[in-house]
C-alpha cells in the first residue's frame, strides 16, 4: 500500500540534501489478474504486481527535469530524483510546466466501491462456462479466439513540494468475448462484446455473451456493399470512437503546439449542428476509470466542449491553462512536457432544442448504413488534418431490416461530419468510453469490397 | 546491479528447482533491467528529455502434455528472493501445483552461461547523451525548416531502449544478451489555408551505439519536406478496386498484416489463421518468396537470441508461393509441432513471450519498379505506407500516407486518404509481380506480447486488384 506522507517525507527529505526546492511526484501500483481460455480448457493465465513512480524536479530558473522507475524503494527514489535533477539542465525555459495551483484543493469525494481480487480459478471457471454458452448458441461458432477476463486493483498518489497529497484506490474488472463463426463456401464472421465493472462478480457476462452472439450471428448473411455516397448511423461505441480520436479540436496542448484543427481564436465558434452537446465527465457515475485528480494533482470535474453547437471549452494542464489565462480542468498528465487529454465523454442533445429529425429510426430506414464498430484509428485517422478513413463493421438497413456488410470503409472529415449531423436518436446509451446516443450523419464515403 | 552477478545462477536454479518439484513440466525466468531516454524538439527547442529505469521478472510455468500444456505467468518488478518466490507460487497456483508438495519432478541445473553480450558492454556509454541527442534533433528541425514550406509544426524525437536480459529455464536454457535499439522521428504538419498535410518519418536500428550521431539530417529533412509539399494540394482518392504498386521499405506492411501474423503459431492456436493446414500448398501468387529472420546486422527486428533463449533463424516462409514454414515459439512448438524458429519476443518482462515476427520481407524479384508501373493502365502508386491492421478473421487494413494515380503506365497527380482493404487468401495470389529492389525499413508491431521492434521490407510489387477506401 502506497503510503503518501511517508512518500512526501521522504521525497522532502531528499530533495532538501539535493539542494531542490520544488518537486512532485506521481506514483502507481497495483496487481492484475486474468485469464483467457481456448475451446474448454484454459489457454493462459496471467498476474502482475506493478510498481512505477515519475519524479519532476526544478531548477531554481524554472526548468524541470523527470525521470520515471519502477523501484519504489528509497534507493529508488534517491536515484529518481537525482535523474531529474540531472535531466532538469535541458529543461525548457521558454514553456515550462509548473506546479497546478489547484493542487491543494479539496476533491469532490469519489464513492466507488473497491472489491478485492478474486481466486484466479474464480475467473477461469466463468470464463470457461462463459465460452462454452457462447459456442452452444449457434452452430456456425466454432471459436472465441479472442477473450479474457481480468481483475484488477491498483492505486495512485500525487504529491508535490506545496503540500499537496492525492491518494486514489480503485479495482476493476473486464471481460471480453470475440466469437468466430463459420459457414461452408462463405468467408469466416467475427464480432464481439465488452463488459466492465469494479469487480469480476459485478460483471454481467450474460449480456456480453448475448451481445456477442448476436452480433456474430446477425454479419453471418452477409454481402457486398456498393461504393457510394450513403446517410450513416453511427452506434454510441463508434461515434464516441471518432470523437475520440479528433480530440485535438478541444485540447489545449494541441492548439499550443500548432496540431489542432482548432486555434486560440476558435473558443465560441460554431463545430457541430446547433442541437449537440459535449462534455466531458470523469466524475460520471459509469465511468469506472474514473480518478479525483488528474496528473498534476488538479482536481477533476465535468466540462463543457461543444454547446448548441459552439466549442465552449478546452482541455488544460498547468501550463496550458497559465498561457490561455484560465485556471487547469484537470485533464493533464505528468511529464516534462506535459500532455491533456478528455476521460469520458458525454454526447447528448442539446436542451431545449429538437435533436435534429425526429422521423429517423434506424430499425426503420432504408438504404442507410449503420456502422457498429470502427477499425484501424491508429491508422486511418489524419488527425491534424481532420480526415479519415476506415474499416467498420455493420450493416446496410434495407426496408428496416439489417444486411451485414461484407468489408467496407468509410471515409469524411470530422468538421463536416459534426456540421451534417441529422439528427440524435433516442437516450444516450452508457458505453464503457462514455456515453452518447445513436448518431445519423448525412452522406459519407463508403467504399465496398469487390 | 547486473545479471552477471553470479548469485543469479544460484538464485534462479533454486526457483526453477521448486517449481519443477512442484510438478511443472517446465518453468523459465525472464529477468530484465533497461535503461531509457527518450528527447523531444519542437521547432528551435527541446521540449521533453524523458529518462526511465526498471527492472522485473516473468515467470512462466508449464504443466500437462496431455492437457496441451497449460501455462501460468506472472510478472513482478520485486526481485528480492520473497518476490520472485512469490511470483513463482502465484504462478504455479494457476496450475493447481503448490511448492512444497513434491511430484517427483527433477532439475539437473543451469547450462553454463550463454553470454550474447559480453562484447556489448560498453554500449550504454557509446550511445549519445542529453547533449549530443538533443543537437541532433535540433539540427534535424532547422533543416526542416530550411527545405519546407508552409510548416506550421515541425518535431523530432529521439528514443533509446537499452535492455539487459537474462533467460533461465528447467530444461537448462541460460542466456544473457544486451540489446539496444534507437529510434528517431522526423514529422512536419504544412498548412495553406483549408489545405494541410502530415508527414511523419521514422528511422530505427538495433545494437549500433552510432546510429543517431551517423543520421543524415539534411537527407532526412528534404525527403520529408518533398513529401508535405506534394500531399499539401492533394486530392482525394476516389475510392474504388484498382491494380497498386506498392513502393519497396514500407511498402512490405502489407505482408506483414495480410500474411505474416497469420503465419505465426499463436494464430494457428487460436485457430484464426486460414493456412494451417496449408503447409506445402500454393497460398501466394508463384512470384511471392517470402523470409522472416532475425539476423541483419543492425536491423530493427534482429536479435542475437530470442526472449527464449533460442537463437534466431532465417525462415523462409513461403516460397514461389508455397507455404514453408510457420513462425514458431516454444509455446508454439509444445502445442502445434512447429519447430522452434527463434521468434519468441515480448515487450518486456510483463508479458509471455509468444510467436512474433522479426525482420520480415518478400525477396526480390526480377523486374524494374518501371516495368511494374508501366504494367498498369489506371491504378494507384502507393510511394509511403502508414500502419495497419488484421482482425480475427484475416481482414487486414491499411493506410497510404503518400499515393500516386498511375495512368497509361506512368505516375500522375498525388492523392491522399486511400486505405487499402482486403483478405491474406484474397490478396497473396494477386501479387504478380515483384521488383528487383528489396529495401527495409523499421516499425513497430504491437500484438499479444506487446510492442516489439521489427522490420518490414519488400522490393515494388503489383498486386493486381485491391479495394481501396476513399471519397
Amino acid at each position: 500500500m502506497l503510503n503518501p506522507q511517508q512518500l512526501h517525507d521522504q521525497l522532502s527529505t531528499l530533495a532538501k540534501q539535493e539542494g531542490i526546492n520544488q518537486w512532485d511526484l506521481g506514483a502507481a501500483s497495483g496487481t492484475d489478474l486474468s485469464v483467457q481460455v481456448d475451446r474448454g480448457e484454459p489457454k493462459q493465465l496471467k498476474g502482475a504486481q506493478r510498481s512505477a513512480v515519475t519524479v519532476r524536479a526544478w531548477t531554481s530558473d524554472g526548468r524541470v527535469g523527470i525521470t520515471s522507475s519502477t523501484d519504489l524503494s528509497i534507493e529508488g527514489l534517491a536515484q529518481a530524483l537525482k535523474g531529474a535533477k540531472e535531466a532538469s539542465v535541458f529543461g525548457d525555459l521558454e514553456e515550462p510546466p509548473g506546479l497546478s495551483c489547484r493542487s491543494l484543493e479539496p476533491l469532490i469525494p469519489l464513492e466507488r466501491p473497491r472489491l478485492a481480487l478474486k481466486p484466479i480459478q474464480n475467473l477461469l471457471k466463468t470464463l470457461l462456462d462463459a465460452e462454452r454458452q457462447l459456442l452452444d448458441l449457434h452452430p456456425a461458432i466454432n471459436t472465441v479466439p479472442y477473450n479474457g477476463l481480468s481483475e484488477r486493483n491498483g492505486e495512485s498518489v500525487y504529491i508535490n513540494s506545496l503540500g499537496s497529497q492525492r491518494h486514489h484506490l480503485s479495482s476493476s474488472s473486464a471481460c471480453y468475448l470475440y466469437a468466430r463463426a463459420e459457414q461452408d463456401g462463405r468467408k469466416p464472421r467475427s464480432a464481439g462484446a465488452v463488459r466492465l465493472a469494479y469487480g469480476s462478480e459485478q460483471l454481467d457476462v450474460q449480456a456480453c455473451i448475448k451481445e456477442a452472439a448476436e452480433l456474430t450471428i446477425s454479419h453471418l448473411d452477409y454481402s457486398a456493399i456498393d461504393t457510394g455516397y450513403y446517410n450513416c448511423v453511427f452506434s454510441p461505441e463508434a461515434f464516441l470512437d471518432l470523437i475520440g480520436a479528433f480530440s485535438n479540436i478541444f485540447n489545449a496542448r494541441s492548439v499550443l503546439d500548432g496540431l489542432s484543427l482548432s486555434n486560440r481564436d476558435s473558443l465560441g465558434s460554431t463545430l457541430a449542428v446547433p442541437f449537440l452537446n459535449l462534455w466531458d465527465d470523469p466524475l460520471h457515475k459509469s465511468n469506472l476509470g474514473a480518478s479525483a485528480f488528474d496528473g498534476e494533482g488538479t482536481p477533476t470535474a465535468p466540462l463543457t466542449l461543444i454547446e448548441a453547437g459552439n466549442l465552449a471549452h478546452f482541455l488544460h494542464s498547468e501550463g496550458t491553462a497559465r498561457q490561455f489565462g484560465v485556471a487547469p480542468t484537470g485533464h493533464a498528465g505528468m511529464g516534462a512536457k506535459v500532455s491533456v487529454g478528455p476521460d469520458w465523454f458525454v454526447v447528448a442533445p442539446t436542451p431545449g432544442i429538437a435533436a435534429g429529425d425526429a422521423q429517423l429510426n434506424r430499425h426503420k430506414a432504408d438504404g442507410v448504413v449503420w456502422i457498429d464498430s470502427l477499425s484501424a484509428l491508429h491508422a486511418g485517422v489524419k488527425a491534424s488534418q481532420g480526415s479519415f478513413s476506415l474499416p467498420f463493421d455493420g450493416w446496410l438497413i434495407k426496408n428496416g431490416e439489417r444486411i451485414s456488410i461484407e468489408a467496407a470503409t468509410v471515409a469524411g472529415d470530422i468538421r463536416k461530419v459534426l456540421k451534417t449531423i441529422l439528427a440524435l436518436e433516442g437516450e444516450p446509451l452508457v458505453t464503457p468510453g462514455g456515453m452518447c446516443p445513436y448518431v445519423w450523419v448525412e452522406g459519407l464515403s463508403i467504399t465496398g469490397e469487390t | 546491479m547486473s545479471f552477471l552477478d553470479s548469485q543469479w545462477q544460484g538464485r534462479l536454479e533454486l526457483l526453477l528447482a521448486a517449481g519443477r518439484a512442484a510438478g511443472a513440466d517446465l518453468v523459465e525466468i525472464f529477468l530484465e533491467r533497461f535503461d531509457r531516454l527518450s528527447v523531444l524538439a519542437e521547432q528551435e527547442r527541446v521540449t521533453s528529455v524523458n529518462p526511465s529505469l526498471g527492472c522485473g521478472a516473468g515467470i512462466r510455468v508449464f504443466h500437462g502434455a496431455a492437457d496441451g500444456y497449460r501455462d501460468g505467468f506472472v510478472s513482478t518488478t520485486n526481485l528480492s528472493d520473497e518476490g520472485l518466490m512469490q511470483a513463482l507460487d502465484q504462478a504455479l497456483g494457476m496450475l493447481n501445483l503448490q511448492r512444497g508438495i513434491s511430484n517427483g519432478h527433477s532439475f539437473a541445473g543451469l547450462n553454463p552461461l550463454s553470454n550474447y553480450g559480453s562484447s556489448k558492454q560498453n554500449w550504454l556509454t557509446q550511445c549519445p547523451g542529453v547533449k549530443t541527442s538533443a543537437d541532433r534533433l535540433l539540427e534535424g528541425t532547422a533543416k526542416l525548416e530550411q527545405h519546407g514550406k508552409h510548416l506550421q509544426a515541425r518535431r523530432g524525437s529521439y528514443s533509446r531502449d537499452w535492455q539487459e536480459m537474462l533467460v533461465a529455464a528447467s530444461d537448462g536454457t541460460f542466456s544473457r544478451d544486451l540489446r539496444l535499439h534507437q529510434t528517431l522521428g522526423l514529422s512536419v504538419l504544412a498548412a495553406d489555408g483549408e489545405h494541410r498535410s502530415s508527414v511523419a518519418r521514422r528511422f530505427g536500428s538495433s545494437d549500433n551505439p552510432r546510429d543517431l550521431i551517423d543520421w543524415d539530417a539534411d537527407a532526412a529533412a528534404r525527403d520529408i519536406s518533398a513529401s508535405s509539399a506534394t500531399m499539401l494540394y492533394a486530392d482525394y482518392i476516389e475510392a474504388g478496386s484498382y491494380p497498386v504498386v506498392l513502393a519497396n521499405r514500407f511498402g512490405g506492411v502489407i505482408f506483414h498484416e495480410a500474411c505474416g501474423h497469420l503465419l505465426e503459431t499463436t494464430q494457428v492456436e487460436r485457430g484464426t489463421t486460414p493456412f494451417a493446414d496449408k503447409m506445402g500448398e500454393l497460398i501466394a501468387h508463384e512470384s511471392v518468396t517470402a523470409i522472416d529472420e532475425g539476423l541483419s546486422p543492425q536491423s530493427f527486428g534482429s536479435l542475437a537470441v530470442d526472449d527464449e533463449g533460442f537463437e534466431p533463424q532465417r525462415t523462409t516462409l513461403i516460397e514461389n508461393g508455397i507455404l514453408k514454414a510457420f513462425l514458431s515459439d516454444r509455446a508454439g512448438e509444445l502445442r502445434t509441432g512447429h519447430a522452434r524458429t527463434g521468434s519468441g519476443r515480448r515487450q518486456g518482462h510483463s508479458y509471455a513471450a509468444a510467436s512474433r515476427m522479426r525482420n520480415t520481407f518478400i525477396a526480390a524479384g526480377p523486374h524494374s519498379p518501371a516495368d511494374l508501373i508501366s504494367s498498369i493502365d489506371r491504378g494507384l502508386y502507393c510511394k509511403v505506407m502508414g500502419g495497419g491492421s488484421v482482425g480475427p478473421t484475416g481482414q487486414f487494413n491499411f493506410s497510404v500516407e503518400e499515393g500516386y494515380l498511375i495512368e497509361n503506365g506512368v505516375l500522375g497527380k498525388p492523392v491522399k486518404g486511400a486505405t487499402l482493404i482486403g483478405d491474406a487468401e484474397t490478396v497473396m495470389p494477386r501479387i504478380s509481380m515483384c521488383g528487383n529492389d528489396l529495401d527495409l525499413a523499421a516499425g513497430f508491431c504491437g500484438s499479444v506480447s506487446g510492442s516489439i521492434y521489427v522490420t518490414v521490407g519488400q522490393p515494388h510489387i503489383k498486386v493486381d486488384s485491391i479495394t481501396v477506401g476513399g471519397r
